[in-house]
C-alpha cells in the first residue's frame, strides 16, 4: 500500500492543494522542473469536478462559435493529449448533427468559427453520418465531423499522480487545508487535518499553489483573499451500456443536454447548466427536472435512449470565475484564471490557478508551474506536452502504437480481464502481477476487473477504500453498480491489512453511494437493481447494521 | 388448454400454492419465467423479524396480532397463520428440503458478514444460533476454498470474536476446483457445489480434520457450497467431520435456495403439476369480474383457460410490479397498485433507511382478490411479494408472507370449488 508517511519533514519547493486534474498536472509539472512538491487532496482524487463530467476530449468545436480562445486551446490540448496520455484517450471521433428543429444555416457559421480555430471541420451527407453512427437520430438533417474525442478523467489523474512520485514528489489523499501558517504577508505553509482520523499536521513550503477548482475559493478566503467564484452545477446520466461509439453533439449554440459521449462500457448524456449558491457545492443532488430535460433533449440525439437503462445520474459543478472588476458574475470567463496574490494582493506565497476545464488542465498547469518557478527564482522549461504520462510510454513488450491508441500484442493468449486492465493502465499493467489462477479470478464481472489488478491499484494507486478502488479501475462502475463486487472487493482489502469494521464501514458507504446515484433514476431496472442491492446487502447480509459514514462529497 | 387453476409464478409462492392443489386433485399448471428469488436465498426464512427496527426474539405470533390491517398478515388472519403455521415444514420435508426451527420463538442466523439476523425456519446445516451469542461454538475454525471470493473469514472473524467465539482461518482444496480456478469468473458457489458433491466428502473432510486437530477448533464454519440437488452431500459431509460443521450463505447464487427451489418443484412434478418454464404471461382477457383466460409468449394464440388463477409474480426484483418514470404498473393485467404517486417519493437516497417502494404491490381486498379499477376480481388471487401493504425487507418478513398467503389463497380456491 502506498504510505501517506511523510515523517521526515521537508520543507517543499510548494505545495499544491487540490488532487483534481489541474493539481496533480501541477504537481507533475512542478516535480518535472525540479521543485520539491508536495500534492494535497482532502479526499481523494478527483472526487470534485474531474470526475464529475463528459469526459469528452473536446475537439474545441463546441466553444468555437461562442468563445474562440477557448476553442483553440482546446484543439491544441486535444492533439497533446492524444500524444501523451493515449491510454486516456479512446479516438472515437465526434459529429455535430442539425435535427429539423434546428437551423441549417447555423452549420456554416460552425464550421467557418472551427477552422478559424485551427479545428478540422468537415460537412458530410446526413446519410454518411447514420454510416458512421447508426444510433444517431436519423431524422437529421445536416452533420459536421470533427476530432472529438472521450477522456477518462479517472486515469488522467492518475498518470499526473505517478509521474509527480515518481520525480520525487510527495501525495497525501484524505488531508484537508484547515488553516495558513503565515507570517504578516507572507504564507509560508499548511495545516493539515487528516479526514479519516482528525490528526492535525503541519507542512512548509515556499510557496502555495491553490489548485481546489470551485473549493478554491474558500481555500482563498482561509488565505485572506477573496477570488469571486460562481459554482455551475451541471447534471449528466450514465447508460447502461455504450449506445453510441462517436461523440454526438447538436450544431446549436450550446445548451442543455446537447452531447453524448461513449466512454468505456457506457455513454453519457449531459450536461444541464444551473447557478447554485456556494454553500450548496457539496451537496449534488440531481433533481427530477433535471433527469426530465437530460431524457427529453438526450431522445432527440439518439432515439434508444427512450429504451436504454439508465445506469445512475450525477453532478459536478464548474468553477466559473468573475473578473476582479465585476463582483455580481455578469461577465463570467469559461478561460483559465492564473492569480498571483503577491501581485493582485500583497499577500506572498500564494497563488491560485483556476478556471479552465478538464481539456485544458495541462495548460492550466504549465501557467502556474511557469508563475511558480519565476517567483521562486528558477528555471527549467515545461516539458509536459511533449513527455508521455506513464501508461502510455511506448514499450513493445506491453503495447504498440497505432493510429494512436494501445493495443496489446497478446491479444489473443492473454484472459479478458488482463485485457481489460491493460486497456485501463496501459503500459503501467506492466506492475499488474499474474502468479498463479487466483491472480486471474475476475472480481468485478462487469468491468472485468481481476485480483491481480485490485493488488495492483492497492500497492501502487493510493487505494484505501472502495471509492477510491472504483476510481481507479471501474470496479463497481457497470451494469450491477457493485452489487456483486463490491463485497468480493471489500474481502480483498481486508486481506490487504485493512480491518474487518472499518472495511465493512467501507462497504457500507460504498453501496450507499452506488445507491445514491441510482436513486434519481429508480425506476425499470435500475430499481429491480435496487432492489436486489438491499435484498443482498441489508436482507441477506445485515449490513443496514452497520453505521456507514456521515456523507461527504467523497462519498456521492 | 384447460386447468382448475393457473399459477403465474413458479417461485417458492407459486410452487407451495400449486403443490397444496395438487394435493387435493385439481388440475394445475406454472407459468414461471425462469429465476426466482429463491435462487438468492439466505438459507433462513422470517416469519417476522423487526418491528420499528427491533428485532424480535420471542413470540413473533404476537406482533403480528398487532400488524394494521392492509398488511398481508392480517389479510391472511392471525387464526388461519395458527393453523399453516404447523404444514409448513412437512410439506417442504416432503419435497426434500430440511427447515429447523419454530414460530414460537426466533432463532438468529449468521449473514456472510459475521452479523445475525432473526429468522423462523433455517434450511439443513446452515450457522444459526439460538440467542444472540456464540460462546457455544467454543473456538471455531473458518474453512474456506482456495480462489473462492465470495466468502469473508476476516468479517466473520470479526463478528465471532465481538460474539464471544475465538476464531481460526485456513484454506482449503481440491484437485477438480483447481480445474475451476483456470477459468477467470467458474470460482463461484453453484459451480463449486456441483464439483464437491460430485467429488464426495473424503478428501474435504480428510482436510478440515487436519486442520481441527491442528488448532483444537470445537466448531467449523465454512461456506454453503455443498448440496445443490439434494441434502445427501452436506449431511455425508457434516457426518465425517470430527466436530459440528455449519454452512454460511455465500453472496448469490445461492446453493440452499437454488436446492429448495429444484426440490419443491420436483415435488410438484411428482403430484402431477405442469411447470411451463421459460415462458411468460403476455396478457388476460378480463370478462366482468372474472379472468377468462390468459395467453402466454410460448403458446401464441392459444388462450389459456382455468376457473382460478394466482398471481404469485414476486416483487420488482422478480417483475410482479414494474416502474416507469411516470408510474408504478402492474404488468399482465393492469391491476391496482398501492404505491405513491410522483416517482420522488418512491426512494429514499439512504440505501438502508426506509424505502417506500419496497411495500408496493398489489392492491387486493381483504380476501387477495386483486383489484382492477377499484373492483376485485374474484377469481383471481395474489399471494407473496406482489401483494403490497408492507416493507417485508425491514419486517424480515417476506419468506412467511409468501407461505402464509400461499396456504390461504389455496384454501380459498379449494373452498370456492366446493
Amino acid at each position: 500500500m502506498v504510505t501517506n508517511d511523510t515523517s521526515l519533514k521537508k520543507h517543499y519547493d510548494v505545495i499544491v492543494i487540490g488532487g483534481g486534474a489541474t493539481g496533480a498536472g501541477t504537481a507533475r509539472d512542478c516535480a518535472t522542473r525540479g521543485l520539491k512538491t508536495l500534492l494535497v487532496e482532502r479526499f481523494d482524487f478527483t472526487a470534485g469536478a474531474t470526475g464529475r463530467n463528459h469526459g469528452l476530449l473536446h475537439s474545441g468545436a463546441r466553444y468555437a462559435v461562442t468563445d474562440h480562445e477557448s476553442a483553440t486551446e482546446c484543439i491544441k490540448e486535444n492533439q497533446i493529449l492524444r500524444r501523451i496520455a493515449r491510454h486516456c484517450v479512446e479516438d472515437t471521433g465526434g459529429l455535430f448533427i442539425t435535427l429539423p428543429e434546428d437551423d441549417l444555416d447555423y452549420q456554416k457559421t460552425f464550421i467557418e468559427s472551427c477552422l478559424r480555430a485551427g479545428i478540422n471541420a468537415e460537412a458530410i451527407s446526413p446519410e454518411e453520418a447514420r454510416h458512421i453512427e447508426p444510433a444517431v437520430n436519423p431524422d437529421l438533417i445536416g452533420a459536421v465531423k470533427v476530432p472529438d474525442g472521450a477522456v477518462d478523467p479517472f486515469r488522467l489523474t492518475v498518470a499526473n499522480v505517478v509521474d509527480a512520485r515518481r520525480h520525487g514528489a510527495d501525495v497525501l489523499t484524505y488531508h484537508e487545508v484547515i488553516e495558513f501558517e503565515r507570517t504578516a504577508d507572507r504564507i509560508t505553509g499548511v495545516k493539515l487535518r487528516d479526514t479519516r482520523t482528525g490528526a492535525v499536521t503541519v507542512e512548509h513550503a515556499d510557496l502555495m499553489i491553490n489548485a481546489g477548482g470551485i473549493w478554491g475559493a474558500h481555500i482563498a478566503e482561509l488565505a485572506g483573499v477573496k477570488v469571486n467564484m460562481f459554482p455551475a452545477k451541471g447534471a449528466l446520466l450514465i447508460f447502461g451500456h455504450r449506445v453510441n461509439n462517436t461523440v454526438i453533439n447538436r450544431c446549436r449554440k450550446p445548451a442543455d443536454a446537447d452531447i453524448l459521449v461513449p466512454g468505456d462500457t457506457i455513454s453519457l448524456i449531459g450536461t444541464t447548466s444551473s447557478r447554485i449558491p456556494y454553500d450548496q457545492i457539496d451537496n449534488m443532488e440531481v433533481t427530477p427536472e433535471e433527469v426530465d430535460v437530460l431524457l427529453r433533449e438526450g431522445i432527440k440525439i439518439t432515439p434508444a435512449l427512450a429504451y436504454t437503462r439508465i445506469l445512475r445520474a450525477y453532478a459536478g459543478v464548474r468553477p466559473l470565475v468573475a473578473a476582479d472588476n465585476d463582483p455580481s458574475g455578469r461577465s463570467i470567463s469559461r478561460g483559465i484564471v492564473c492569480l498571483d496574490h503577491a501581485e493582485r494582493d500583497g499577500l506572498e506565497g500564494f497563488i491560485t490557478i483556476t478556471g479552465g476545464k478538464l481539456m485544458t488542465y495541462r495548460l492550466m498547469a504549465e501557467w502556474a508551474t511557469d508563475m511558480a518557478m519565476k517567483k521562486l527564482g528558477r528555471t527549467g522549461a515545461c516539458t509536459t506536452a511533449e513527455t508521455p504520462l506513464p501508461g502510455s510510454e511506448v514499450d513493445q513488450a506491453y503495447g504498440k502504437e497505432e493510429g494512436g491508441i494501445m493495443h496489446s500484442v497478446h491479444t489473443i493468449q492473454y484472459p479478458v480481464g488482463q485485457r481489460a486492465a491493460e486497456d485501463r493502465h496501459g503500459s503501467l499493467s506492466a506492475d499488474i502481477r499474474y502468479e498463479g489462477h487466483d491472480d486471474h479470478a475476475v472480481v468485478c464481472e462487469c468491468e472485468q476487473v481481476t485480483v491481480g489488478e485490485i493488488n495492483y491499484a492497492v500497492d501502487h494507486l493510493h487505494v484505501e477504500n472502495l471509492i477510491n478502488l472504483r476510481r481507479r479501475t471501474r470496479m463497481g462502475m457497470g451494469t450491477c453498480q457493485g452489487e456483486l463486487c463490491a463485497c468480493r472487493a471489500a474481502g480483498l482489502l481486508t486481506n490487504a491489512g485493512i480491518c474487518a469494521e472499518r472495511s465493512m464501514r467501507d462497504l457500507s458507504s460504498f453501496i450507499n453511494e452506488r445507491w445514491k446515484g441510482m436513486c434519481p433514476v429508480g425506476w425499470g431496472e435500475t430499481l429491480v437493481e435496487g432492489q436486489f442491492m438491499s435484498w443482498l446487502y441489508e436482507g441477506v447480509c445485515g449490513l443496514d447494521q452497520i453505521a456507514h459514514p456521515a456523507d461527504t462529497i467523497d462519498g456521492k | 388448454m384447460k386447468y382448475d387453476t393457473i399459477i403465474i409464478g413458479g417461485g417458492m409462492c407459486g410452487l407451495v400454492t400449486g403443490i397444496n392443489l395438487l394435493k387435493q386433485g385439481q388440475r394445475v399448471a406454472i407459468i414461471s419465467q425462469g429465476q426466482s428469488a429463491l435462487h438468492f436465498s439466505s438459507g433462513s426464512m422470517g416469519l417476522l423479524g423487526y418491528t420499528n427496527g427491533t428485532a424480535i426474539e420471542a413470540d413473533p405470533l404476537s406482533a403480528i396480532a398487532t400488524l394494521p390491517a392492509e398488511h398481508p398478515y392480517s389479510k391472511v388472519g392471525l387464526d388461519n397463520i395458527k393453523r399453516y403455521l404447523p404444514q409448513v415444514q412437512p410439506l417442504f420435508a416432503e419435497a426434500g428440503v430440511t427447515l429447523n426451527g419454530d414460530a414460537t420463538t426466533n432463532h438468529y442466523r449468521l449473514t456472510p458478514l459475521g452479523l445475525l439476523k432473526p429468522a423462523w425456519l433455517t434450511m439443513e446445516g446452515y450457522a444459526t444460533l439460538p440467542a444472540a451469542d456464540a460462546k457455544t461454538w467454543g473456538k471455531t475454525l473458518l474453512v474456506n476454498l482456495q480462489g473462492f471470493l465470495d466468502f469473508y473469514p476476516k468479517y466473520l472473524a470479526a463478528g465471532l470474536e465481538k460474539l464471544g467465539a475465538t476464531t481460526v482461518v485456513r484454506t482449503i482444496t481440491l484437485d477438480s476446483l483447481a480445474r475451476l480456478r483456470q477459468s477467470p469468473t467458474e470460482m463461484r458457489s453453484t459451480n463449486i457445489a456441483r464439483t464437491l458433491d460430485a467429488a464426495g466428502p473424503d478428501s474435504v473432510a480428510a482436510q478440515i480434520n487436519a486442520y481441527v486437530d491442528e488448532t483444537g477448533a470445537e466448531t467449523v464454519l465454512m461456506p454453503a457450497v455443498a448440496g445443490l440437488f439434494d441434502e445427501t452431500p452436506l449431511k455425508a459431509l457434516i457426518a465425517k467431520i470430527k466436530v459440528p460443521l455449519r454452512f454460511v450463505s455465500t453472496i448469490p447464487m445461492s446453493v440452499g435456495g437454488m436446492r429448495a427451489q429444484m426440490l419443491l418443484r420436483n415435488l410438484f412434478h411428482t403430484l402431477g403439476g405442469s411447470y411451463l418454464l421459460g415462458d411468460t404471461v403476455t396478457s388476460a382477457v378480463v370478462e366482468g369480474s372474472r379472468v377468462k383466460h390468459i395467453y402466454t409468449h410460448n403458446l401464441g394464440d392459444t388462450p389459456v383457460e382455468a376457473d382460478n388463477f394466482v398471481l404469485a409474480t414476486g416483487s420488482f426484483l422478480s417483475h410482479g410490479i414494474e416502474a416507469n418514470p411516470q408510474g408504478v404498473f402492474e404488468p399482465i393485467m393492469e391491476l391496482d397498485v398501492t404505491a405513491d404517486n410522483g416517482r420522488d417519493k418512491w426512494c429514499n437516497p439512504d440505501i438502508f433507511a426506509q424505502q417506500n417502494f419496497e411495500s408496493y404491490g398489489v392492491a387486493t381486498d381483504a380476501d387477495l382478490h386483486p383489484l382492477r379499477g377499484g373492483q376485485p376480481l374474484t377469481n383471481l388471487y395474489a399471494a407473496g411479494a406482489v401483494v403490497g401493504g408492507c416493507n417485508a425487507l425491514k419486517e424480515e418478513s417476506g419468506a412467511g408472507i409468501t407461505l402464509m398467503t400461499a396456504f390461504k389463497v389455496a384454501e380459498q380456491i379449494l373452498t370456492s370449488k366446493s
